[in-house]
């Protein structure tokens, strides 16, 4: 057989639908994905290099984007400590209420932004529930760059609660029992034998929540205050140049979020692959 | 050698892979405080706000013209964009799942792609394509044809960010499924349609429908992208979401609230169905491995 015909695109079966399966599956992709992303940055090259690089630095696009990352990766970091901690307390412990805290931890995922935006400004307000109890100390949660944390952080949630319990589930205790028989205490275990299985995982549960959250607009803005140059965050600088018209400026800093988007989904493929590798070596 | 008795143990001591109640305590307090901060005390907000004036003013709320018509809107939305995103993730799962091909890696990729871009991006991109400085614009505005800042512009925005959902949910199931039972089906002869809705259909029945709920809540929730693309005409172009917006920004707190209590039921019910799902196929994963045992025995 010749090298030409062994090289196959596909390899045969005989079930049906392929053609049209992945046909259409094409064709929708390409009209309600493709073609639109492409147009962003069709547009933005209608803009000259230093006409996009003056829209992109200016002051309060830098200040925004500082603040969306900033904000981000703090809410992402609080994120991994306590989903970590909610995680192991899910899978090794049995208490009284412990599947519905489980089935309520995708709460952020199910519940709308806008109600989420609106519910934890009521509660962190200086009249709220929380806010009340936090300003004789003087923290500002809500209107104040500190409520992009709290909103951000409460979509983030489930991201790495999510991704580490599976890892956590699968862990054979017999690793364990090892450590133990070796002379090891707990927090050696932890340190030596559980963390090093987990953090695979908990990276790109990490990853996954700065995602979300750089991109997150809904729960933010009502939150936040939207303070140009102190609390206003990138998404909403973007409707704010499509409310004045400015249809080039808004998709020179969509290009730049869609980028660092795409690095980040980038980075993500590659936790996973990599930690697939290490468990498949393991 | 007289038999040395093992003295009993006094105290049931705890395994060496367990750690020690008063840190247990700790760690599940912690962990309970973190999600009743987060999750527990706004949920709680959403309902007490709601309510605050009274059960006559939260009905009046929703019975409001704009609020029915907020409400029409939204489920006609969902009414769209779930089934056509349910079409193709059958389809998409379908040939992702069952047949081996180059480049497959790439496509899912792809398809992931809506998850990675913000709300206000997926919403943008519609404006570029159908607004008038964009590249149908012109066109569409000339034959008299509104997608942008009416109801075809929030279906596609819709269809967007809830495009990966069914599936990414269907393809393991299929793949974890294998593709003997269609063989089966075509080799004792039946059709493509035949082996699709007897054999393939009910296999995936309950991971199509987990797909389909989280499907539905993030349509009839979008904010973001539906926002940037409905113009936001009262009683023609507001979701929920969107109305719930304009009722917070105009200070009708209570109305609001009342609007996005629909919504956090919404969601609610939605972890109910979820958690019924994933307890279920559990209850069958237990189930085959317990007759497969058996079967082991015999």
């Amino acid at each position: 057989m010749s090298a030409a015909a062994a090289w196959r695109w596909r390899r045969p079966s005989v079930l049906p639908g392929f053609g049209l399966a992945f046909g259409y599956t094409v064709l929708y992709l390409s009209l309600i994905v493709l073609i639109p992303l492409s147009a962003t940055f069709f547009k933005t090259f209608t803009l000259t290099w230093a006409a996009f690089w003056d829209t992109v630095t200016a002051p309060r696009v830098v200040a925004s984007l500082r603040l969306t990352f900033g904000a981000s990766l703090i809410a992402a970091t609080v994120n991994s400590l306590f989903g970590l901690l909610v995680a192991w307390v899910l899978v090794r412990y049995r208490f009284a209420g412990r599947r519905i805290i489980d089935a309520l931890v995708d709460l952020p995922f199910a519940l709308p932004t806008a109600v989420a935006g609106i519910a934890l400004t009521a509660v962190y307000a200086q009249n709220g529930w929380i806010g009340r109890l936090l300003e004789p100390a003087g923290v500002k949660v809500a209107f104040a760059p500190l409520g992009v944390i709290v909103a951000l952080t409460f979509i983030g949630l489930p991201f790495v609660v999510r991704t580490v319990q599976p890892v956590l589930e699968d862990l054979e205790p017999e690793l364990e029992e090892a450590a133990a028989t070796l002379g090891a205490d707990r927090w050696q275990t932890f340190q030596r034998v559980i963390f090093p299985a987990v953090w695979p995982a908990l990276l790109t549960g990490f990853t996954l929540s700065v995602a979300r959250a750089v991109g997150e607009y809904g729960s933010v803005i009502f939150i936040a205050g939207n303070v140009p140059m102190v609390s206003e965050i990138t998404p909403l600088l973007i409707i704010t140049k499509l409310e004045q018209y400015d249809y080039a400026g808004a998709t020179a800093i969509a290009v730049v979020m869609l980028v660092i988007s795409f690095a980040l989904l980038l980075l993500i493929n590659l936790l996973q692959w990599w930690a697939r590798r290490r468990l498949a070596r393991v | 050698m007289s038999a040395v008795a093992l003295p009993a143990p006094v105290v049931a001591r705890r395994r060496a892979t367990a750690e020690p109640a008063i840190v247990r305590g700790l760690l599940i307090g912690a962990a309970l405080c973190f999600l009743g901060l987060f999750l527990v005390v706004p949920l709680a907000a959403v309902f007490t706000e709601a309510f605050r004036k009274g059960a006559h003013v939260y009905l009046a709320a929703l019975t409001e013209p704009d609020a029915l018509s907020a409400i029409a809107l939204t489920v006609l939305v969902a009414a769209v964009a779930v089934p056509a995103n349910v079409i193709f993730g059958v389809a998409a799962a379908w040939a992702i799942a069952k047949f081996e091909f180059k480049g497959k890696s790439v496509l899912i990729t792809l398809i992931d792609l809506p998850f990675a871009v913000s709300p206000v991006v997926s919403g943008l991109i519609y404006v570029l394509l159908f607004g008038l400085q964009g590249w149908f614009g012109p066109w569409l505005h000339a034959h008299n044809i509104k997608i942008l800042f009416a109801v075809p512009g929030i279906v596609l925005a819709t269809i967007f960010v809830t495009f990966p959902f069914v599936v990414r949910e269907l393809i393991p199931l299929m793949q974890a499924q294998g593709t003997e039972e269609e063989e089966a089906a075509r080799v004792l002869g039946a059709s493509g349609w035949q082996m699709f809705w007897r054999v393939t259909l009910p296999n995936i029945k309950w991971g199509l429908l987990y797909g389909v709920i989280l499907c539905n809540a993030r349509a009839m929730g979008e904010f973001g992208a539906v926002s940037v693309v409905s113009g936001h005409v009262r009683g023609a172009t507001n979701t929920m979401p969107l109305y719930v917006e304009i009722l917070y920004n105009e200070y009708h707190f209570a109305a609001a609230f009342a609007v996005a209590s629909l919504l956090a039921s919404l969601a609610l019910v939605t972890l109910l169905v979820k958690s019924l799902i994933e307890w279920r196929a559990r209850r069958e994963e237990a189930q085959a491995k317990i007759s497969f045992e058996h079967g082991q025995v015999i």
